[in-house]
């Protein structure tokens, strides 16, 4: 009743093949595109903004990137940090060796800069694959952290090796720096991951996006059928690093400001990015932004819960999320190992017979 | 979908949050998670302790009940954020994140936001320039001047001279780690003895090969930046590897019981560096009697009286020190951010006022000012004796080589000002 394909003619080819076929769908989309730019913006703080908002946003990105690689072409990667500290390195560079240059040219270029670095890392995918591919992008971080901690010109020589962004505006509004308004932030990074999203969507349903789910559900036939695996693994890595690298700039330059390469962009951020397209679902763009806010909010949700409202020690609470976390992340392992999205395609086949099941 | 969840969350979270109360509050940016938590726990302890021992013996400050509200970082920088936006809003008067990364985040948000940063004895050296870092104090010492003290303590023992000697200094792979690199390095030049450099991986478990190399090119000292769940190792595998302990130095975040004690007796003898003596505190009863038994102390309870313990407290009694010169000057006791400041700025600690509150000779005497924002940097050298599970005072507060760190600290400082247009200046 409320959502179903049904009636729902279309009669010109571009009607057909637009992003979002299903009625019910479009009109979701555009409610929350009119949400998150027309209300949110008036209404959020630098707390919403910096605590849930803007780090939900980037890890949507960095989700969609891996998701891309690991979800639809298959190739398991654990070099997600490392990629995103590319992303920041890159970012970085270009912010104070060309000040005069818009922000918004450096984060792409950051994003393009990551994806040339990321195909040269998904190389060896051609030769090895599953686990031992794993080990090679694990390699990758190592390797990528190392090289920002150990060459000074990478962080200008600073006494501390921090890198930190400078003051940046797009259109008279601060969106880098400690004066950036919370709106500002959060715009810049929503504007990010629209054009990122609906890239995503649209190369995942086209050719490209095609042939990554062949060689993803089998290599040897996808290849005898002519899908060129060279090509379509290297666009793979390219695609998806240029995604995280997007994310790493931002996350450097809007979110934190200052970053220290070890402890933002260590393996951890890795296996963060990883587990939220694993509890999202594999293959899945909204699965990307479920699974980011999910590992987002359920953090700071519980210290509500916990600190503000129960009054339990701060410890305690600590210990307890990680005890959560990594029961939810294998509760969703075994009852769903489809993620979110899964829940959400089967709400949907629900809604397909509201309210008259059979 | 997602995005209305958050928006309806938003609301439930705004309506819980509630109105702000008339009372000092005091954020307190722990850590008692994490590899890190050795180090957290106590100075949270401390910290806590003190102002919940002005809350009951003195009904606050100049009359202000003081409210901590404590907030877990785990010492990772992006929960460190969340908790700072998430006490800000309260009010909050002074920030002491105890975390050299997450200082570094704060630093341009706090001046933004107008709250008074205190990074005691870490953070960003260069803000004892105060005419740069209007909003940041890292009174009484910062890095350079503990390197500073270090070697000094050396020259020392060496009869004034360390040319040709080796010192090795192994440092926590981080901004932390990092900050004394360049003092020792002028400091190496200026004395001739050789540097040579060995990083640390956060969390710091893994060392051998560090110490293997240590064995290979037998230092004559080795000084250590190490925090948390490293010193212990670092500790352990130098007495593996039978380097004699009276020659391996710590920094004042490496030099606490706990550091120590799981090496057992095969840590006699290991030296840090300190800028509060551990002594029998008449103010350490006083907290005894009116928290801890009267139920209200943080944590456990079991780290009263330790090096870090006694750190957390001195730490709370600048900052209550502050807000006491803050009401004084302005008149008022529900001061702001803003007048706190001005308290930490007119800082002057004495000897007879140290004595005052029970604490005598904690620290080293020092005046704050605008231009200097750094206190005195003096430190002193401690050892630790296994046999009876005590730290032992060596020397005095020793004074750094201001020649050296000082114009470190001016290029440093207007090098951050010119990357963001700060023109140098007093408030």
């Amino acid at each position: 009743m409320l959502y179903r394909e049904a009636g729902d003619f279309k009669t010109s080819y571009e009607a057909d093949s637009q992003t979002f076929p299903i009625r019910f769908d479009r009109i979701g989309f555009w409610v929350i595109m009119a949400i998150a730019f027309g209300v949110i913006p008036f209404m959020i703080n630098d707390y919403w903004a910096n605590a849930i908002f803007v780090p939900f946003l980037i890890y949507a990105i960095a989700a969609i990137g891996l998701n891309i690689l690991t979800g639809y072409c298959g190739q398991v990667s654990l070099g997600t940090g490392g990629f995103m500290a590319v992303g920041a390195y890159a970012c970085y560079k270009l912010m104070t060796s060309f000040p005069d240059v818009s922000i918004i040219i450096h984060v792409i270029l950051a994003g393009g800069i990551t994806a040339v670095v990321g195909a040269a890392f998904g190389l060896p995918s051609l030769r090895i694959k599953g686990f031992y591919l794993a080990v090679a992008t694990l390699a990758a971080q190592f390797f990528l952290i190392w090289l920002f901690n150990k060459v000074p010109w990478f962080y200008n020589y600073s006494a501390s090796g921090q890198i930190s962004a400078p003051e940046r505006f797009v259109g008279g509004f601060a969106v880098t720096g400690a004066n950036t308004a919370a709106p500002a932030k959060y715009l810049i990074c929503l504007v990010f991951l629209t054009v990122c999203a609906l890239i995503a969507r649209n190369l995942t349903r086209g050719t490209i996006g095609r042939s990554w789910m062949a060689i993803r559900d089998m290599d040897i036939a996808a290849e005898i059928i002519g899908v060129n695996p060279l090509k379509a693994k290297l666009t793979a890595f390219a695609v998806s690093s240029f995604f995280i690298g997007i994310a790493g700039a931002l996350f450097f330059a809007v979110y934190l400001g200052a970053v220290e390469v070890g402890e933002a962009f260590g393996i951890q951020k890795s296996f963060l990015v990883l587990f939220m397209v694993i509890i999202g679902g594999l293959g899945s763009i909204f699965g990307s932004f479920a699974g980011a806010a999910f590992l987002v909010l359920l953090p700071v949700a519980l210290k509500v819960i916990g600190v503000d409202l129960l009054g339990w020690p701060t410890d305690l609470v600590a210990h307890l999320q990680l005890v959560i976390v990594g029961a939810l992340i294998m509760f969703f392992l075994i009852k769903e190992p489809h993620g979110l999205a899964q829940l959400w395609r089967l709400t949907k086949e629900k809604l397909r017979l509201w309210p008259f099941p059979y | 979908m997602t995005l209305k969840t958050l928006a309806a969350m938003a609301l439930a979270g705004a309506m819980a949050a509630g109105p702000a109360m008339a009372e000092l509050v005091i954020p307190d940016l722990s850590y008692r998670t994490g590899p890190y938590a050795a180090g957290g726990a106590p100075f949270s302890d401390g910290y806590q302790d003190y102002f919940a021992l002005l809350n009951a013996r003195d009904g606050g400050i100049g009359g202000e009940p003081v409210r901590v509200i404590e907030c877990e970082t785990a010492y990772n920088t992006e929960r460190g954020v969340e908790c700072y936006e998430a006490t800000k809003g309260e009010g909050a008067l002074i920030y002491q994140p105890l975390s050299t990364g997450i200082t570094y985040q704060l630093i341009p948000k706090a001046t933004a936001d107008g709250i008074p940063l205190h990074t005691m004895g870490y953070g960003r050296t260069s803000a004892a320039n105060g005419e740069v870092f209007n909003w940041v104090f890292n009174y009484p010492a910062n890095y350079w001047d503990a390197a500073s003290v270090a070697i000094n303590y050396l020259l020392d023992e060496n009869g004034g001279d360390l040319s040709g000697k080796k010192i090795a200094l192994i440092y926590h792979n981080s901004a932390y780690g990092k900050e004394p690199i360049r003092t020792l390095e002028d400091l190496a030049a200026k004395h001739g003895f050789t540097l040579s450099q060995l990083a640390v991986d956060h969390p710091g478990q893994e060392q051998k090969s560090q110490w293997l190399q240590i064995r290979r090119e037998r230092p004559d000292y080795v000084v250590m930046w190490g925090w948390g769940v490293m010193n212990q190792v670092a500790v352990q595998e130098a007495a593996n590897i039978g380097f004699p302990m009276e020659n391996f130095i710590g920094n004042w975040w490496a030099g606490a019981e706990h550091d120590v004690t799981p090496a057992g007796m095969a840590a006699n003898g290991y030296k840090s560096l300190n800028m509060n003596p551990v002594q029998d505190y008449p103010v350490l009863a006083e907290i005894k009697a009116q928290v801890h038994d009267a139920g209200n102390a943080a944590g456990d309870g079991s780290n009263l009286g330790s090096v870090l313990y006694v750190r957390g407290m001195y730490a709370a009694m600048l900052a209550a020190e502050a807000i006491t010169n803050a009401q004084e000057i302005h008149g008022v006791a529900a001061v702001t951010p803003a007048m706190v400041r001005d308290g930490m700025e007119a800082l002057n600690i004495t000897e007879a006022r140290m004595e005052k509150l029970g604490m005598a000779g904690i620290g080293p005497e020092f005046a704050v000012t605008c231009e200097n924002h750094g206190g005195s940097g003096q430190g002193l050298l401690q050892q630790w004796n296994a046999a009876d599970r005590v730290w032992v005072p060596l020397t005095g507060f020793i004074t750094p080589d201001a020649s050296v760190i000082d114009p470190l600290i001016a290029a440093d400082s207007a090098a951050f000002a010119a990357e963001n247009n700060i023109t140098p200046g007093c408030m």
